[in-house]
């Protein structure tokens, strides 16, 4: 037992004096996540503003200059162009020029004061013509974010533009949003990066390590000495558990600083759950790394997990709107229950205890991974 | 039954005189035979020597002797222990120098040699102690705080021979250890295995030069896998299946053309001014049939000479090949 946590410790001090040699890795354990929490905080957003979008004016009055300007209000769309038939206005949406096209008919006027919403009533006209509406938008549907906005105009109100109170209805459910009011996409996106950065630097770590030791050819004395496989594995992740740490502060740290993300939960929480899924992440790697040939083999199985992270896990879609099967694909990564489990301890102050299926089903994959890769090391070069 | 034989060897391994004994060792990749049912017995306290060209199967033997291959077929017993059952419990006993440099390039002389001496459970006194003694004794006290990667040769091959025997094991396997080493630092590199020796170790070293064969206590000649002969050195050279002739003549190149034909030749070498022609034993005067030959005028001198290691190389390896 002490020869053995005596090798563990012969492993971890090489790693180390060979990780501070290779300054390029740990110039990048900083690097990365710096840059990327700076780069995707500021640039993934879901709330869509100042599409570039077109007009085609049939009608060239000033009520219809009004009315671009008030949806221009909305920010959510910026009149770039003006186009003078409908056939332009396509070849536009067509050659990406524009993502939506509004077209203003002639009788803007007639139809807008007989439109329900600005609640004249009067004239009384046939049923079909109060129902017309005002103007029409064309939209480019193939970005569902961007058409989903634009879809967001489509009852606006208009009561600027008639100096008038509108008729709104009541709305039919009252909605109260918990843990981030003002729906910033930001308090979402950097928890889940921690869980994207850890994926990406954990697996890319220790994918190599096995094969690196291979390649140089020092697995050939390796393997004549008295060092286990599960001792090998155990030294080998060690040392990248703290890097892992390091990181997680980095993220979470800016997050708060630069772009206010609510810091909720307490601290021993935050540091069991990364815990967890940086052991997990190191895991995985270990198991890719007795898997691959060579360094060049190691990498491209790390992306291959690294892109369902991203995509799966609940950092970028939700998973409730994923078909089941996906859902279970999702399941078996464990980016998709740290997410979960680092959003519960950082937005909403839950205990990692309470969400015990997600810190079970962590713990299970790192004893599982680490139990894999040891048996598959062989000690001898069979 | 398994118990029985289990008692029966170690019993006959407390007084055996051998570090190893191999019986029918065969080893197969698909279809090459690499090594190809080698009887092997390797006495306590001598530098045994494996001496064959490249690709003769002395790196395959090596790992299989150390546990680090599975046998295909036949018994192997390493200081007692049974492979590769025992694999394990060999590890702490013996040292293996690889024929590549298989330390860290990228830690220093020191770390490299704590990093190993932590492997095998040096307490810290005793790696202080013995890490000294080690750079003192193999010439690297001014390098210790010199990264591996950027060492020469000689200083990397006495690195890894630091390395090896860290634990001071009982027996040492070292593959090829001179072949990347100038001549200077190879003659220092075998006064260390005699020192290591004569403390008590038994040493196993695979090798293609002559010279450092012949330094061995004990030598097997492999070719394509099989054990070709096994001696001493000058066993070997005395019991030779030939005789050396050496020719002394202006035209050499051409004589060696005409004798090369005869039956009785088995091979001929050029040696400077010199020709060396190794003849079948069974004829019992080489000169005078050399001297029959019409290639061969008056002036030629013709002598019997001792032979040398390479002789019997030759002469081992090139019946195989004539069979």
């Amino acid at each position: 037992m002490k020869t053995s946590l005596l090798r563990i410790q012969a492993i971890v001090i090489k790693e180390l004096l060979q990780l501070r040699r290779d300054r390029m890795t740990f110039g990048m354990v900083i690097m990365i996540p710096l840059v990327q929490l700076l780069l995707f905080a500021f640039a993934i957003n879901t709330n869509v503003r100042d599409i570039p979008v077109g007009v085609v004016d049939h009608s060239q009055t000033s009520l219809s200059r009004v009315l671009q300007q008030t949806v221009a209000a909305t920010g959510i769309v910026n009149f770039t162009r003006s186009y003078h038939s409908i056939k332009e206005a396509q070849a536009a949406i067509d050659s990406s020029e524009v993502r939506a096209v509004l077209i203003i008919p002639q009788d803007v006027s007639q139809r807008l004061v007989r439109h329900p919403s600005v609640g004249f009533g009067l004239p009384p006209s046939s049923k079909q013509e109060t129902s017309r509406p005002i103007a029409q938008w064309l939209v480019d549907g193939s970005d569902t974010v961007i058409a989903g906005s634009i879809k967001s105009l489509r009852s606006m109100p208009l009561t600027e533009l008639l100096d008038k109170p509108a008729n709104r209805n009541t709305a039919t459910f009252e909605v109260t949003l918990l843990y981030n009011p003002e729906q910033r996409s930001v308090v979402n996106i950097v928890p889940g990066l921690v869980a994207v950065i850890l994926t990406m630097t954990m697996i890319m770590f220790t994918s190599a390590a096995i094969v690196r030791e291979q390649e140089r050819g020092n697995m050939e004395m390796l393997i004549t000495t008295p060092l286990g496989s599960l001792e090998l594995m155990i030294g080998k992740i060690f040392p990248y558990i703290f890097i892992g740490a390091i990181q997680v502060c980095i993220i979470l740290g800016l997050g708060y600083w630069l772009f206010d993300v609510p810091f909720n939960g307490g601290f021993a929480q935050l540091a069991l759950a990364t815990l967890l899924f940086i052991c997990a992440s190191l895991v995985l790697g270990l198991v890719i790394s007795t898997i691959a040939k060579n360094q060049l083999q190691s990498m491209q199985m790390t992306i291959f997990i690294l892109l369902p992270s991203i995509l799966l896990s609940g950092f970028m879609f939700p998973y409730e709107g994923m078909p089941l099967p996906t859902q279970y694909i999702a399941e078996a990564l464990p980016a998709t229950h740290f997410i979960r489990l680092i959003r519960g301890v950082v937005l909403r102050d839950v205990a990692v205890i309470e969400m015990s299926f997600d810190m079970l089903w962590l713990i299970a994959f790192t004893c599982f991974g680490l139990l894999v890769s040891a048996l598959r090391f062989k000690k001898t070069l069979d | 039954m398994n118990d029985l034989n289990d008692g029966q060897e170690k019993n006959l391994n407390v007084g055996s005189p051998f570090a190893i004994s191999a019986q029918k060792l065969t080893r197969k990749f698909s279809e090459l035979t690499a090594v190809s049912a080698l009887d092997l017995t390797v006495d306590k306290q001598t530098i045994y020597g494996f001496l064959g060209p490249n690709g003769s199967g002395k790196t395959t033997a090596i790992r299989l002797l150390t546990g680090l291959l599975i046998p295909t077929s036949g018994q192997v017993n390493v200081l007692g222990c049974h492979l590769p059952q025992e694999a394990n419990k060999l590890r702490m006993k013996i040292g293996y120098m690889t024929q590549k440099f298989s330390l860290y390039e990228d830690l220093t002389v020191k770390e490299n040699l704590q990093f190993i001496s932590r492997i095998y459970g040096l307490t810290a006194n005793q790696q202080k102690s013995r890490i000294s003694e080690l750079l003192s004794t193999h010439q690297l006290t001014q390098q210790s705080r010199q990264l591996a990667g950027s060492m020469s040769g000689g200083q990397k091959q006495r690195l890894a021979l630091a390395a090896a025997v860290i634990h001071k094991p009982k027996l040492l396997f070292l593959d090829e250890p001179t072949s990347a080493v100038d001549p200077q630092n190879r003659r220092e590199f075998w006064e260390q295995l005699f020192d290591l020796c004569d403390q008590g170790t038994t040493i196993l070293v695979s090798t293609h030069y002559m010279d450092e064969a012949e330094r061995c206590h004990k030598l097997a000649i492999l070719e394509n896998g099989i054990k070709r002969a096994d001696d001493s050195p000058q066993n070997l050279m005395n019991n030779m299946p030939a005789q050396v002739v050496e020719v002394g003549a202006s035209n050499i190149r051409q004589i060696k053309e005409c004798l090369i034909k005869l039956p009785q030749v088995i091979s001929a070498a050029q040696l400077g001014t010199h020709l060396r022609v190794l003849v079948n034993k069974e004829e019992s005067n080489p000169i005078a049939l050399l001297q029959r030959q019409p290639c061969l005028n008056d002036t030629a001198k013709l002598a019997i000479v001792r032979p040398s290691l390479e002789d019997v190389f030759v002469s081992c390896t090139g019946q195989g090949m004539t069979q």
